[in-house]
């Protein structure tokens, strides 16, 4: 699905404090499995999904979609792969306040122009599916971290993407929601959704749904299994 | 185009969801935008509505009015003068008129005594302005008295009031007789105050000048068009200064407005960081903010509008009426005909709203560009 080959990537580049995050990645991500990235703080596995994600572009070396290589497309083009081809769910949740839970799922729709009535009819089937349909008008910021974490996976699935990618998802949640936030990663699994998360969380990285994992450190995969 | 127009409606709706999220901080910007609008549309509207009145009025005055010039002075038109004209092709006809001005010690105002040409009132009986009507507290068929410049007292009877339609230039208008004229001002017989001129053609009107200054080298010929042309400069000029003192509340607004479009929240800046990492792309970001500046400038710019149409046409501009209007003991109580100047509209527009869509759009832009990456750090 997703291949990187001898990707590097680096920050304030040229500069004093010239700082390599990823040093030589090769990585062939797979469709239909859940791919864990694992390593302690400053590996490199947030930049790595930021580049899987279109986020931002790799300083060198190619990364291919479905065989397209992607790492040169301005800016534009990368804005519309990850609008449709990838969902995300941030570490900090990253909502909007003072909007709805509904009006903050369909967010990434919006430049779609799709109808709206098909928006919210998708809408609500995600809120019910998360078991969240009760919450729909409160604003965002009145939400329990396990609820607010359940908006975003909505939002990210909204424009019914091909991988779902999570950044440490379980880092704001107590042990029972990070339970919870397995058991709905293992329904998506499921479904056949391709799914990379970063974590060190044992919880996360020990769990039978992982299909692989990715150990990562200073910038370069050091396992893989 | 279905899909674009699909994509402005969801941007609308985010950015007024947007607005309403920070209501206090959108309020006051709504609230001191609209009265800059307003108080800008006020003095235009009324400025122009006065020109356009005194237009209307002078419409009907001779084309050219001589005077006998004295020492440089306006001095009286003497017996057989007007006869002294002759024939002057394109002159349709001469009005020798009779006025002076008149003060009232009661009133502490002038009024402006005159015989008209038409309709002049029998002698003893006058015929009054509306401004006189309210000072001195007449009615149709009272007796009023006033003093003349000799000492004599004359008593006059009010045969009519003038329609309030006239306000603006008969506030302080008498009408009499000519006989009652000459014998309260002492006026010689055969003596007049000017000379009227109708020219029908108004391109002849210059040539009628050139050869009255050539046939009377004492006399001065005033043209209408130069009437209107002083009176356009004097309302220019008024407005002028009350834009003038006006520039501090814009330069305020100016301020307040950068300050709002420079500084960008941490709030609105990792919003915008949000909205790019969930597939928005920067032109979503810049044409949700252009929204965002159109819908406030818009708002304020209809607000302040309509609130300075009524102010104007409705409370007779009380705000800036005196300044504009000019001094006077006497004001005249007047309604202004409801005039809108297309261009004047465009001109106010463009100096209110569109500066305002720029000012906020340049930091957005630089926002927006930022890389959507960032997000994923906070």
């Amino acid at each position: 699905m997703i291949e990187l080959s001898a990707i590097r990537k680096a920050f304030n580049q040229g500069r004093e404090n010239e700082f390599w995050a990823l040093d030589g990645i090769d990585l062939h991500i797979e469709a239909q499995k859940v791919t864990a990235l694992r390593g302690p703080s400053g590996s490199g596995k947030t930049t790595l999904l930021t580049l899987v994600g279109c986020l931002a572009r790799p300083t060198e070396g190619r990364v291919r979609l479905a065989g397209e290589d992607i790492s040169g497309l301005p800016e534009r083009f990368l804005t519309e792969i990850r609008r449709r081809r990838f969902g995300f769910v941030f570490q900090q949740f990253n909502l909007i306040k003072g909007l709805s839970a509904l009006d903050n799922i369909i967010l990434p729709a919006y430049p779609t122009g799709q109808p709206r009535k098909q928006l919210l009819e998708r809408a609500e089937e995600l809120l019910a599916r998360l078991k969240l349909g009760h919450r729909r008008a409160a604003k965002v910021e009145w939400l329990s971290g396990g609820e607010q974490q359940r908006v975003a996976i909505c939002r990210a699935l909204i424009n019914d993407p091909e991988l779902l990618i999570a950044d440490e998802p379980t880092a704001n949640l107590d042990s029972h929601l990070a339970r919870e936030f397995m058991a709905i990663l293992e329904a998506l699994a499921g479904d056949g959704r391709s799914i990379l998360l970063s974590s060190h969380d044992p919880l996360v990285t020990g769990s039978e749904v992982v299909d692989r994992l990715v150990e990562m450190r200073d910038g370069r995969i050091v396992d893989d299994r | 185009m279905k899909l674009w127009l699909a994509r402005q409606r969801y941007l609308i709706d985010f950015t007024l969801a947007s607005l309403a999220r920070r209501k206090t901080r959108n309020l006051g910007l709504l609230f001191v935008y609209t009265v800059l609008v307003f108080m800008l549309a006020s003095v235009t509207l009324y400025s122009h509505a006065l020109r356009q009145e005194a237009a209307r009025v002078l419409a009907n005055s001779p084309e050219v009015i001589v005077q006998r010039m004295v020492a440089g002075r306006h001095d009286l038109i003497p017996p057989g003068y007007i006869e002294k004209i002759g024939r002057i092709r394109g002159v349709q006809t001469r009005e020798a008129r009779l006025w002076g001005y008149y003060y009232d010690a009661v009133t502490k105002a002038n009024y402006t005594f005159m015989v008209p040409a038409q309709g002049a009132p029998a002698g003893g009986e006058i015929i009054v302005g509306p401004a006189l009507e309210r000072s001195r507290g007449l009615a149709k068929n009272n007796g009023i008295s006033f003093r003349s410049y000799s000492g004599k007292l004359h008593t006059f009877v009010v045969a009519d009031v003038l329609p309030q339609a006239s306000e603006l230039v008969s506030a302080d208008l008498v009408l009499m007789s000519e006989e009652s004229f000459r014998a309260f001002f002492d006026y010689p017989a055969g003596h007049y105050t000017d000379i009227a001129l109708s020219v029908a053609n108004p391109l002849e009107v210059r040539n009628v000048a050139l050869k009255l200054a050539a046939a009377l080298p004492d006399a001065r010929p005033i043209l209408r068009e130069e009437v209107l042309r002083t009176y356009a400069s004097i309302f220019d000029w008024r407005e002028g200064i009350v834009l003038a003192l006006l520039s501090a509340a814009i330069l305020a607004f100016g301020i307040l407005a950068w300050d709002k479009a420079s500084g960008l929240s941490a709030e609105e800046k990792r919003e915008i960081g949000i909205l790019k990492a969930i597939g928005w792309e920067t032109g979503d970001v810049i044409s949700m903010k252009f929204w965002e500046g159109l819908l406030v400038s818009l708002t304020a710019f209809l607000l302040g509008f309509v609130a300075a149409y009524a102010h104007v046409f409705h409370f007779a501009a009380s705000l800036f009426g005196p300044v504009l209007k000019g001094w006077a003991v006497l004001y005249p109580r007047f309604q202004l005909t409801p005039q809108i100047d297309g261009l004047q509209v465009a001109t106010l527009f463009f100096f209110t709203v569109v500066p305002y869509a720029a000012a906020v759009l340049v930091p957005i832009w630089k926002a927006a560009i930022t890389d959507p990456d960032s997000v994923m750090r906070g």
